[in-house]
């Protein structure tokens, strides 16, 4: 079972953070702090793993991000990373598919920030993975077709707000 | 209007940017971004919480800047501050009708909330109202939720829903359902237990996204109960085979693997249903294999599913064939470039190992390269596998380097762990007494305080009980050595708690009793413990306590005098002060200790006898619960008139209440003091410890089983593993000698020959056995890049001395080689050709022959033979190979006593040189001989040849090899020889390796295989010469030997060429290089902006260029277009010229229509 999901900046900054098992505020900042030391001192080409007080850390790096999985002693670690991966090619997807936003969402240093509704994108998104620490689903497409969904109300809503602004704008001329 | 108009910008913008986001949160996110320390960024984050706190609960916020409100909520809860004021708006937001807000509310409310917060039963009623809704998102919002945030309580009032909802027409809340059953399984096993019939229901749901979620609750279920769900091995297996078979749909593909995370997961079940469970497994044994052959090892996914066939594989019922095909796999991850890959080969081998140990051995340098690897995570993993394959005869490298290691590293979890491994195996397989109190000493000296007070009970314990044998003399020799070594330790500065106690326990209860020792002098140094640790209690209490002893000791054994002698008054003093000073300590228990020692020392000395008895901490104290020496007293007073004892129930009348509060009292009883003996640990744990009693010891702690973690003895039966089994808590003090693997010649030969009359694997080693007189020729697989440099003496000795002593063996066989060769140099000969000539006669009768060389003769000692034997049969390639040369029967006859006259001036390399003519005899027809005189040849070529070989053999060999090289080295054999033997080896992987990899083809080719596999052969020598004629001068080659005719020449150098144009292959590391430029496009890929955010400058020069390439193309196009526009008016000029001329044909042409009417009409006249 995944235990905690993290994406950390390279300059361990927190981008996202998910919790599967009960962590107080006091323990997530404690794991944070010193996952984040752990990870972004290590080279690039050492193992993608680290055991960490008992927990198996999962983690891959992606241009600026790190994404770090916290998970059981008794998982598979390379499938781990593939879940990792698999994410990161649903957001991929999801971001070139809505925007041109990909090349943010990966390089910038505002990445998944900028542009709040996109971040809560990831996280719908990782809602749609990863349900009680264990993945749900493993079509990229099924995904992709549950958030483009939710996503048409959020387009309903925003063409309905641009129409009354065009309204508003002609009648205040 | 001015309001409209407000609306409308927000609006816009909100429609432009993000939806519903402001400028004030792009700047907080931004200047978040920019912070240079925590310090700023906390700054930041305080100063935002407190904006909000203030605005949060303005009146009248409208919902659209609530939610961004509650975004940054999440936020700044993100960045790890709190945002708890802000959590009962995020509850408010569920209870929306948009499904925006109410989306928005519910991933604020599962970020925030744990499961056991106040504020859930605020939801409860929100999740079952939206539970029912039509819409099937706002089901699947509110099913997240139900995930995250229903707890045992509450589980009850959204059950009835989330279970209707199983039936559900939209697949994604089917499938999220299951899963929150899931989650209520995990939360409350019993609040779902009427209702697991439901998961196996769903496990044939029509969409393969709901059965893949619905093994995800059945993993759990069966590794609870696996009994019951063996109906469903079949099953599982079904689906794994069609998963496998691609039956899934294309969406479920990843990487071109059929839905590589089911496979996973139903692998992981088979494991479970499989395990010690032989029918079950027979069902599986083919679909694993299925997948073993299918999946594709380049990609990560692929490597994930075979890592998991492997742990299925370890776990099931044995099947030698899907062993192998895990071994292969094995291999292939140790020899990977990958670390992750190497990290899950390391855990595979440690899987594997309880199996079948001699796998291990095959990668003993891979081993060792991972433990010396700088890599962290990589090392523990290997320490793990150590900790795996320990035994008595390697078990003082093995915790001598976890000590060294733990001394290494700050992390203190990891420490612990480590500490108490150290500690177990120093118990089980401890050689000698001094050498496990040595190591217990290193362990607790540098781990001390984070040892487990456990590990220092049991240490006591065993340093009383002795370690199990019969033998009085070992044990008080392992009490005296250890009270020698903590005398010396006890000196040091700031010793460990724990280890002081223990100090203080032994030498009070053993100080003395060897006699080397005065008590005067333990005395002293316990005092002086007690003085310079006086702020730990507990320390201070063992030392009082073993004073104690010392004194009832002395004074049993009739020595008082000894304890007041006149010379050391000042120690005593010390002493005497110190327990005057305990007597008035604030701590009682060290208050009760001081004055029990000096009662015990105002006795006389039969009553101190039988309070302290000397060497009793091992007896048992019986416990007479219903006080039966007390009846005489009750019944004199009974008749005396007194009231019989009225038990405290039927005074109070209260029978089941004080009956509860009885058992209660029982309870705590049995928590605080227990005088009972110890309880026997755990039969997996040890095989027997007498109790151990507290009878002369004052500390009552109570000493249960010892609770590190231990492997669970595998079900499956493991074979040659004699030393691997549990064993007990004892010191291993026999077993020294045993090693890995097969423990000796006979057996191993036995058994692999008897396996299978098919695999004559062994076949090409025992020919070497026989020819060379040393039988470690046998090759195994390992990595060709590895420079040999790289390889020192020193990690090959380790890898000897974690191996199974490789390098004790060697050196026995070296010197029984001596024996042997000056009785049979001749006879080697004679052997080496005879058995060429066997083999190409094609005699497969003669084989067994061959393959049981008498170990008498050689005297191999131990050698570690035919262990390693790669998977395809080398020799059959090798005998299909004959087939196919034209003339077998004579040059191996006649050409071999030549060669062998050639190499016998070279005894050491002349012994691997008979294995590898056999070998090369069958390469290639012709080229057999000259090929030998080539390796020769290195030899004179020195130095330079010996680097190359190592890093040209890909094959299966290098291992060996390298070992060979060390047992030459032993030998002090001069490196030219050294080369040669090498290159031999090398030759002969060149060989095995062809033949491995034609393996494949012959075996569906047939009888066509082996010409093919010659052409094969003949393309790559040809293709080799072409490209390196010039690497190796042929005058070299001549003048080395010129005894040889041309062609022979020809061809040895061709052979030579070869491994050059190999290893330069791999020296240039093409393979790695074309992998970095996979990942780099792999990267760019993912990374956009990677090329122009290097090189700006680049992409606008470029893109200036372009355009001025375009500018000037369209001027040329302009200046085109002109010319023809030119020309266009030109040709208008000039038609206007011609214009008179047209009017001159207008009017020919009219005269012409009139002449022609006017015909007509002439006719119509006519």
């Amino acid at each position: 079972m995944i235990q905690f999901v993290l994406l950390i900046s390279r300059q361990g900054k927190v981008r996202l953070t998910k919790w599967y098992s009960p962590y107080t505020q006091k323990e997530r900042s404690k794991v944070i702090r010193e996952l984040s030391g752990v990870i972004l001192t290590r080279g690039p080409k050492l193992c993608n793993f680290v055991e960490w007080r008992g927990h198996k850390v999962v983690y891959k790096r992606y241009a600026s991000l790190y994404f770090c999985m916290g998970i059981d002693q008794e998982d598979n670690e390379l499938e781990v990373l593939e879940i990792i991966h698999h994410y990161v090619e649903i957001l991929d997807r999801y971001f070139g598919s809505v925007s041109e936003l990909r090349p943010w969402f990966i390089v910038c240093e505002l990445d998944l920030i900028f542009n709040f509704h996109k971040y809560n994108a990831a996280y719908y998104a990782l809602d749609e993975l990863l349900i009680a620490g264990e993945l749900q689903e493993s079509s990229k497409k099924t995904v992709a077709r549950l958030i483009a969904a939710q996503d048409s109300l959020v387009e309903a809503a925003k063409e309905q707000a641009s129409s009354l602004s065009n309204i508003i704008s002609q009648a205040t001329k | 209007m001015e309001q409209l108009k407000t609306i409308g910008r927000e609006l816009a913008m909100g429609s432009q940017g993000g939806f519903g986001q402001s400028k004030e949160f792009l700047d907080l996110v931004k200047s978040i971004g920019e912070a240079r320390s925590k310090a700023e960024e906390d700054r930041i984050v305080l100063r935002e919480i407190e904006s909000l706190k203030r605005r949060i609960v303005e009146p009248g916020i409208p919902k659209r800047k609530m939610k961004e409100y509650i975004i940054r909520l999440v936020y700044v809860e993100m960045l790890g501050h709190d945002a708890s004021f802000g959590y009962i708006h995020a509850v408010k937001m569920t209870h929306d009708d948009n499904l925006v807000l109410k989306r928005t509310g519910y991933l604020a409310v599962t970020l925030f909330l744990n499961e056991d917060h106040d504020l859930i039963i605020l939801i409860v009623n929100t999740i079952q109202k939206d539970l029912k809704s039509d819409n099937y998102l706002i089901v699947c919002a509110a099913l997240n939720a139900v995930c995250k945030l229903i707890n045992e309580e509450t589980i009850p009032a959204v059950l009835p829903q989330v279970v209707e909802l199983l039936g559900h027409s939209k697949e994604a809340v089917r499938k999220k359902a299951i899963m929150a059953l899931h989650r209520f399984y995990h939360k409350s096993p019993s609040s779902v237990s009427h209702l697991l019939s439901n998961f196996r229901k769903k496990l044939c749901d029509s969409d393969p996204g709901v059965m893949g979620a619905t093994l995800c609750p059945l993993f759990d279920l069966i590794t609870n109960d696996a009994n019951s769900y063996k109906d469903l091995v079949v099953s599982f297996v079904s689906i794994l085979k069609q998963v496998a078979e691609h039956r899934l749909p294309k969406a479920y593909d990843y990487h071109q693997l059929p839905a590589p995370f089911i496979q996973i997961r139903l692998l992981k079940i088979l494991a479970l249903l499989g395990s010690g469970d032989k029918q079950a497994s027979e069902h599986m044994y083919t679909v694993v294999g299925d997948i073993f052959r299918k999946c594709d090892s380049s990609s990560n996914i692929g490597n994930a599913v075979l890592y998991e066939c492997i742990c299925c594989v370890s776990s099931i019922h044995l099947n030698p064939k899907l062993l192998e095909a895990a071994a292969d796999v094995i291999a292939r991850f140790l020899k990977s470039d990958s670390h992750n890959l190497k990290y899950m080969g390391i855990d595979a081998l440690g899987r594997l190992i309880k199996l079948s140990p001699e796998i291990a051995e095959q990668h003993q340098l891979a081993v060792i390269d991972c433990l010396e690897d700088p890599d962290d995570t990589l090392k523990r993993k290997t320490f793990e596998l150590l900790y795996k394959m320990t035994k008595s005869s390697n078990v003082e490298v093995i915790v001598d380097r976890m000590i060294d290691y733990m001394i290494s590293i700050n992390d203190n979890h990891y420490k612990t762990e480590i500490a108490s491994r150290c500690v177990e195996l120093a118990e089980q397989f401890a050689p000698s007494n001094h050498w496990f109190i040595q190591t217990m000493n290193k362990v607790f000296e540098h781990a001390g305080d984070l040892v487990n007070i456990k590990v220092a009970h049991n240490l006591m314990r065993l340093i009383a009980e002795g370690f199990g044998e019969d033998d009085d003399t070992a044990d008080s020799q392992l009490r005296s050595s250890a009270v020698e070594s903590y005398l010396h330790i006890i000196g040091e500065p700031k010793l460990p708690s724990v280890f002081l106690q223990v100090i203080c326990w032994v030498l009070g209860e053993y100080g003395t009793a060897d006699g080397k020792f005065s008590a005067s002098y333990i005395t002293g140094k316990l005092c002086d413990v007690a003085e310079s640790y006086s702020s730990d209690e507990t320390v201070k209490g063992y030392a009082v306590t073993a004073l104690m002893k010392i004194y009832a000791f002395e004074i049993a054994a009739g020595r008082k005098l000894d304890i007041l002698p006149e010379n050391s008054v000042i120690w005593h003093m010390e002493c005497q002060s110190l327990i005057e000073e305990l007597s008035a300590s604030h701590s009682t228990d060290l208050q009760q200790r001081a004055y029990e020692l000096q009662a015990v020392i105002g006795l006389d000395v039969r009553a101190i006898g039988s309070i302290m008895p000397s060497d009793a901490s091992c007896e048992d104290i019986e416990v007479d619960k219903s006080l039966s020496f007390l009846n005489g007293y009750v019944e004199k007073s009974l008749e005396k008139g007194a009231q019989s004892y009225i038990p405290e129930n039927e005074r109070f009348g209260m029978v089941n209440i004080s009956n509860f509060r009885n058992q209660d009292q029982l309870e705590v009883t049995s928590h605080g003091l227990r005088f009972e003996a110890y309880e026997l640990p755990k039969p997996s744990v040890q095989s027997r410890t007498p109790p151990i009693s507290v009878a002369s010891s004052t500390e009552l702690v109570p000493v249960p089983e010892p609770s590190y973690y231990r492997e669970t003895p595998q079900t499956a039966p493991v074979p040659s593993s004699t030393d691997t089994g549990p064993s007990g808590l004892k010191l291993r003090l026999d077993g020294v000698q045993k090693k890995w693997g097969r423990p000796t010649y006979s057996s191993s030969s036995a058994s692999t020959s008897n396996s299978s009359s098919l695999k004559v694997v062994n076949g090409v080693t025992q020919v070497d056995g026989v020819s060379s007189g040393n039988s470690k020729t046998h090759e195994t697989s390992y990595d060709s890049r590895r420079p040999q440099v790289e390889i020192s003496e020193e990690k090959q000795k380790l890898a000897a001395s974690l191996f199974g002593g490789s390098s004790k063996t060697e050196r026995r066989s070296s010197t029984g080689h001596k024996v042997a060769k000056a009785s049979s140099h001749a006879s080697e000969k004679f052997h080496t050709s005879k058995s060429t000539t066997i083999y190409s006669a094609d005699n497969a009768v003669e084989k067994p022959n061959l393959v049981q060389p008498p170990p008498d003769l050689l005297d191999l000692g131990e050698p570690i033979v035919a262990s390693s034997a790669p998977s395809v049969d080398p020799f059959r390639q090798l005998e299909e190979l004959l087939d196919s040369t034209q003339d077998p029967g004579t040059f191996g006859g006649t050409k071999a006593p030549d060669f062998m006259a050639l190499y016998a001036e070279t005894p050491a390399g002349g012994r691997s040189a008979g294995v590898a003519l056999p070998l090369s005899l069958n390469r290639d027809g012709d080229n057999l001989i000259p090929g030998l005189s080539n390796a020769s040849s290195n030899t004179v070529h020195g130095g330079t040849t010996v680097t190359n070989p190592s890093q040209i053999s890909k094959g299966p060999n290098v291992k060996e090899a390298l070992e060979k090289d060390a047992l030459v080295r032993q030998m002090g054999v001069t490196p030219s020889d050294l080369g040669f033997t090498l290159l031999l080896f090398l030759l002969r992987s060149r060989y095995m390796e062809k033949a491995t990899s034609s393996a494949a083809p012959a075996k569906i080719g047939g009888g066509g295989g082996g010409s093919r596999r010659q052409s094969d052969l003949n393309r790559s020598f040809k293709l080799a010469i072409r490209s390196l004629l010039t690497s190796c001068s042929k005058q070299e080659l001549a003048k080395a030997f010129s005894n040889f005719s041309n062609a022979e020449q020809e061809s040895l150098h061709r052979l030579f060429i070869q491994d050059e144009f190999e290893s330069l292959c791999l020296e240039t590391q093409v393979g790695t290089a074309l992998e970095t430029v996979e990942q780099l496009v792999e990267e760019k890929n993912l990374d956009p902006l990677f090329s122009e955010k290097s090189n700006i400058m680049d992409a606008v020069q470029n893109l200036s260029m372009a355009k001025r390439n375009e500018i000037h193309y369209l001027m040329g196009m302009l200046e085109k277009a002109e010319e023809q526009n030119r020309c266009l008016q030109d040709r208008v000029e000039l038609l206007r010229q011609k214009m008179p001329d047209d009017s001159g044909i207008s009017v020919v042409m009219e005269k012409f229509k009139s002449g022609i009417l006017s015909y007509g009409t002439c006719s119509d006249g006519i």
